[in-house]
C-alpha cells in the first residue's frame, strides 16, 4: 500500500538511487574515511605508511575469505566452517613445502583442496537438503579435530624462502594487499556482470521462483560453495606464509570475522542481496578499529565489543531497507 | 432492511449503536506517508448488522483504511468514532478493545499451535491461580466455532495442518472471541475455491444476523453483490461514492472503481485454431494427478477449473517438469518428450507462470530487468557476462509492450503492485518466446483493471499463436477466456466443455460432483 502506482512514480535522483543500491557500502567507505580522520587527528602516527601497509596486509586474508563468504550468503547459505577450513589449507600447504614440493605445489594444491571440500559440502547441502548451518557446524568439528591429532598442535617451520607469498612486494605494495583489491574488483565486475553471479541472487532471493524458472538451486549451492572453497585457499595461503611460523590454530573465532564482514558490508543474511566491495570494505574497517584502539590506547577487547555493536546496527539497517520490499 | 440487533458475540456483549449510530465511523480520513497522500478526506461507516462492501483497485486505500480502523496506522486528520463516541488509537490494541477486529487477507495464525490457542493467543481464560484454564478455553473455541456452522473443525487440530478456509474460520473465531462486534475482513476470498466461498458467504451472513457489523474488502463483484447492504468505492485515495446496493449493478461498480467503464471484462478475440502444441495422454504423477489426457492448440485457451486441491496445480507442475510424470506420454509439437526439469521445459518452448508469484514467481529484492534476464540467463551471455544492454532493452520493451506501470527496469519488483509484479512474471516467460503458455491463477489477487489487461493480454498472445492452459478458480474468468474447459476432479479430468456450452452451473455440478471434499 504505497502510493507508487498511483500514478507512474516519478525517478528518483540519481542521489537516492545511488543510496539505495549501495547504501551500506557508502556508510562503510565513511565509515573508514571518518575513522582515519578522527583517529589520526587524535594520534597522526596511525596514518603513517607503515601503519597503514600492516593494517591492509595483515588481514587481507580476511577480506578474500569474506568474498567467498558472501557468495555463500547471498546464496543463501551460510558456513561457519571457514576458519578451521584455512587453519587446516594452511597446513597443508606448510607441510607441503617443508616436505620437499615445489613452492607452486604448496600454493596450488590447497587451493584445490579447499574448492574439493567445499564442493562437497554443497553438495550434501543441496542434494541432501541438511541446512547449511548444521553442516558446517560439523564440518567445523571435523576439521578443527582433525587438524589437531594429525599434527599434534605442532608449529610448522622452516618453509623454503620462496614459499612466503605474502611476504613479497610488488611495486613496493605487500601481496597480499594486491590479493584483496584485485580479487574484489574482478568479483565485484563478475558478481555482477555473469549470469551464474545472477543465479545466486536469484537462489538466495526466492530458491522456489528460482526453481520455477529453470535454474537449479541445487547446482548453484555447489558453485557457490566451491567458489567459496577457492577464495578460503587463496586466504589460507596468505595466512600460511605471512609469519615464519604456520600454527595449526587459526585465529579464534576467525568464522566470525569472516560472516561479520560480509553481514557489515551489505549481504543480507537471509541472502539475495550484498557486494563484495561492501564485505571487503567491512574487514578493512574492522582492521581499521583494532588498530585504531591500539593507537588511542583503549583495550583492544573493546573491538568485539564494537564489532558486536556494528552487527545490531547492520541487521537493523538490512531488515528496514527489506520492508520496503515487501508490500501490504 | 430490519435485522434483529442481538448481542453480538456468545460472550454476551449488549451491542452499543442501538440508537442508529453507526458502530464505526471514520471521517475526513486523511493520511500520507513521507510525503505522498495515499487517503484524502474519506469517510467510511459501519452499522450494526450490515455488509459494507469496501471496493477500489490496488493502491486506492483501501488497506490504509483498514489499518487505519484497525489501528495500525494513525490517520493525519480525521475522526474515528465508536457508537458515537469520538475515540483515537494508539494501538490495535485499542482498536480490539473497541471491539474491531480484522482477519487479514494473510491470516495471522500460529501454524505449530493448535485451533484453541490460536483463538485465545494473548487473552486465554484464567483459573482461579492465574494459569491458563484449558478447559475452559477448549470448550470456548468449540462454541465459537459450532457458532460459525464449523462443528467439523477440531479445536485441538494443529492449525498448520488446515486448509485455508478453516484457517479463516479459526481467523474470524478468534475475532469473535474478543467481542468484536466490527469485523474487517479483507480480502476473504482471495485464496479459496468457489464451494469455500460460498461457505464463507453463509458465515457472514450468520454474522451479520448476529448483529456484527461488517466490512467487507474485496476484489470479487459476484460476492460483494451477494453479500453486501452498502458500497463504498475508492479511487486514488478518494471517496468515489457509498451506495445501497440496491442502486448498484457490475458495470457501474466497475467504472466507479477504474474511473472509466470497461465494456466486457473478459475480452476474448475468437481465433483461427492452429495444430496441436501440447498433447498430454494418461499422465499420471504419484496418485493426486491421474490418467489426463487432453490436446492444446496454438491459438487455444483451454482453461482447466476444478476446486483447490482436484489435481489442477499439479497437473501444471508435471506438464512444467517441476514433478514429472510417473507414467504417460507428452507430446510437444507431435513428437513425445520426457519433461524432467524447468530446464528442459524451458527448452521446449513450455513457459508457466505460477500460481503464487511471490513464491515462485519472483524474486523481490532484485530488478525488474533481473528478474526478466531470469529465463534468458543463457540466450543474453556474451562470454562470460551477461548482455547487460540487451537485458535492459529486453526490460524497456516489456515494460511498454505489457504496460508496466514502474521507474524503469532498475526498479526493484518487490516495490510493484501485484498487477505489475503479475506482469513482470510474464514478460520473463514471453522472452523466450514459448509455444506454450500455461498460467496458474493468472490474475490471482490483483485488481480489476490490471485484470482486464492480463486478459487482453492473453487474448492478444493467443491470436498470435501462442497455446494457452489457464488454470483458474474464478468461474467467470475460465468461463469468458476459454476456448475449452477441462474440469478436473480428484486427480481426473471429469468433463470437457466447449466455450460455448459451458456454463456456471455445468461446470461448477462438474467440479463439486463425484465426491465432497473433507474437512480440513
Amino acid at each position: 500500500m504505497t502510493a507508487a502506482e498511483v500514478a507512474r512514480p516519478p525517478r528518483p535522483s540519481l542521489v537516492s538511487r545511488t543510496l539505495e543500491a549501495y547504501g551500506q557500502e557508502i556508510v562503510v567507505f565513511a565509515a573508514i574515511a571518518v575513522l582515519f580522520v578522527v583517529v589520526g587527528s587524535v594520534n597522526p602516527r596511525f596514518l603513517s605508511d607503515s601503519n597503514l601497509i600492516s593494517i591492509f596486509s595483515g588481514n587481507a586474508y580476511i577480506a578474500v575469505a569474506a568474498i567467498g563468504m558472501s557468495l555463500v550468503i547471498i546464496t543463501g547459505h551460510i558456513d561457519v566452517s571457514v576458519g578451521s577450513l584455512i587453519g587446516a589449507l594452511a597446513t597443508i600447504a606448510g607441510t607441503l613445502a617443508v616436505s620437499g614440493y615445489p613452492v607452486w605445489v604448496a600454493w596450488v594444491v590447497p587451493v584445490l583442496v579447499g574448492m574439493a571440500v567445499n564442493a562437497m559440502v554443497g553438495a550434501v547441502i543441496a542434494y541432501v537438503k541438511i541446512p547449511s548451518i548444521v553442516v558446517t557446524l560439523g564440518m567445523l568439528s571435523i576439521l578443527k579435530g582433525g587438524l589437531i591429532s594429525l599434527t599434534g598442535g605442532a608449529w610448522i617451520t622452516d618453509m623454503p624462502p620462496a614459499f612466503f607469498i605474502a611476504q613479497q612486494r610488488w611495486f613496493g605494495i605487500p601481496s597480499p594487499i594486491w590479493f584483496m583489491v584485485a580479487l574484489t574488483a574482478v568479483v565485484a565486475l563478475w558478481m555482477r556482470h555473469s549470469p551464474t553471479a545472477r543465479m545466486f541472487y536469484a537462489v538466495g532471493g526466492n530458491a522456489e521462483a528460482a526453481r520455477a524458472t529453470g535454474i537449479s538451486p541445487e547446482r548453484t549451492t555447489v558453485i557457490a560453495f566451491t567458489l567459496h572453497g577457492l577464495f578460503a585457499g587463496i586466504a589460507a595461503l596468505l595466512f600460511a606464509t605471512q609469519l615464519q611460523v604456520i600454527q595449526s590454530t587459526v585465529p579464534p573465532n576467525l568464522e566470525l570475522t569472516v560472516i561479520t564482514a560480509a553481514v557489515i558490508g551489505g549481504v543480507s543474511i537471509l541472502g539475495g542481496t550484498g557486494t563484495v566491495v561492501g564485505s571487503t570494505l567491512a574487514a578493512i574497517l574492522f582492521a581499521c578499529i583494532g588498530s585504531a584502539l591500539v593507537f588511542l590506547n583503549v583495550s583492544a577487547y573493546w573491538l568485539k565489543a564494537v564489532i558486536g555493536l556494528l552487527i545490531l546496527a547492520t541487521v537493523l539497517a538490512d531488515m528496514a531497507r527489506r520492508r520496503r520490499y515487501r508490500r501490504i | 432492511m430490519q435485522r434483529t440487533v442481538e448481542a453480538a458475540s456468545p460472550g454476551g456483549t449488549p451491542s452499543g449503536g442501538g440508537d442508529g449510530a453507526p458502530l464505526l465511523e471514520l471521517s475526513g480520513m486523511t493520511k500520507s506517508f513521507s510525503g505522498v497522500t495515499v487517503l484524502e478526506d474519506v469517510s467510511f461507516d459501519v452499522r450494526a448488522g450490515e455488509v459494507h462492501a469496501l471496493l477500489g483497485e490496488n493502491g486506492a486505500g483501501k488497506s490504509t483504511l483498514i489499518k487505519i480502523a484497525a489501528g495500525v496506522h494513525r490517520p493525519d486528520r480525521g475522526s474515528i468514532r465508536i457508537g458515537g463516541r469520538e475515540v483515537s488509537f494508539a494501538s490495535p490494541r485499542d482498536a480490539r478493545a473497541g471491539g474491531i477486529a480484522v482477519v487479514y487477507q494473510e491470516l495471522l495464525l500460529f501454524p505449530e499451535l493448535t485451533v484453541a490457542e490460536n483463538i485465545f493467543i494473548g487473552h486465554g481464560p484464567r483459573t482461579a491461580a492465574g494459569t491458563l484454564d484449558w478447559r475452559r478455553m477448549r470448550e470456548r473455541a468449540r462454541e465459537l466455532l459450532d457458532d460459525l456452522d464449523s462443528q467439523h473443525l477440531d479445536v485441538d487440530a494443529r492449525v498448520g495442518g488446515l486448509s485455508v478456509a478453516n484457517r479463516q474460520r479459526v481467523e474470524i473465531a478468534k475475532a469473535l472471541s474478543q467481542d468484536a462486534r466490527v469485523l474487517i475482513m479483507d480480502e476473504p476470498t482471495a485464496s479459496l475455491a468457489e464451494a469455500d466461498v460460498q461457505q464463507l458467504i453463509q458465515i457472514v451472513r450468520t454474522l451479520r444476523q448476529r448483529g456484527v457489523g461488517i466490512a467487507y474488502v474485496s476484489h470479487k463483484l459476484p460476492e460483494v453483490f451477494a453479500l453486501a447492504d452498502r458500497v463504498t468505492v475508492l479511487r486514488d485515495g478518494r471517496l468515489v461514492g457509498t451506495e445501497p446496493i440496491a442502486a448498484m449493478d457490475e458495470r457501474k461498480v466497475v467504472s466507479m472503481m477504474v474511473g472509466r467503464s470497461i465494456d466486457q471484462l473478459f475480452p476474448k478475440v475468437p481465433t483461427r485454431l492452429g495444430e496441436v502444441m501440447l498433447e498430454a495422454r494418461g499422465v499420471c504423477h504419484a496418485g493426486v494427478v491421474r490418467d489426463v489426457s487432453f490436446q492444446l492448440r496454438a491459438g487455444e485457451i483451454l482453461g482447466i477449473a476444478g476446486l483447490v486441491g482436484s489435481g489442477r496445480t499439479e497437473l501444471a507442475l508435471t506438464l512444467f517438469g517441476l514433478t514429472p510424470a510417473t507414467s504417460g506420454e507428452i507430446l510437444v509439437g507431435g513428437s513425445p518428450v520426457a519433461v524432467t526439469s524447468p530446464d528442459q521445459a524451458r527448452e521446449l518452448g513450455i513457459a508457466y507462470v505460477p500460481e503464487d508469484r511471490g513464491l515462485q514467481g519472483l524474486v523481490k529484492p532484485q530488478t525488474i530487468a533481473e528478474n526478466i534476464a531470469h529465463t534468458m540467463l543463457e540466450r543474453l551471455r556474451r562470454g562470460f557476462l551477461v548482455d547487460r544492454a540487451r537485458e535492459t532493452a529486453l526490460a524497456r520493451h516489456f515494460i511498454e509492450a505489457l504496460g508496466i506501470r514502474a521507474r524503469g527496469p532498475g526498479q526493484v519488483v518487490g516495490q510493484l503492485s501485484g498487477g505489475n509484479q503479475q506482469k513482470v512474471v510474464l514478460a520473463k516467460w514471453l522472452a523466450i518466446e514459448p509455444r506454450i503458455l500455461i498460467m496458474d491463477e493468472p490474475t490471482r489477487g490483483i485488481d480489476v483493471g490490471a485484470k482486464s489487461e492480463i486478459h487482453a493480454l492473453m487474448s492478444k498472445l493467443a491470436s498470435e499463436g501462442l497455446a494457452i492452459l489457464m488454470i483458474s478458480s474464478e468461474l467467470p474468468e475460465v468461463l469468458g477466456m476459454s476456448d475449452r474447459v477441462l474440469v478436473m476432479n480428484g486427480g481426473r479430468v471429469v468433463a470437457e466443455f466447449d466455450g460455448s456450452e459451458a456454463t456456471q452451473e455445468a461446470v461448477g455440478q462438474a467440479m463439486t460432483l463425484t465426491h465432497q471434499r473433507g474437512a480440513a
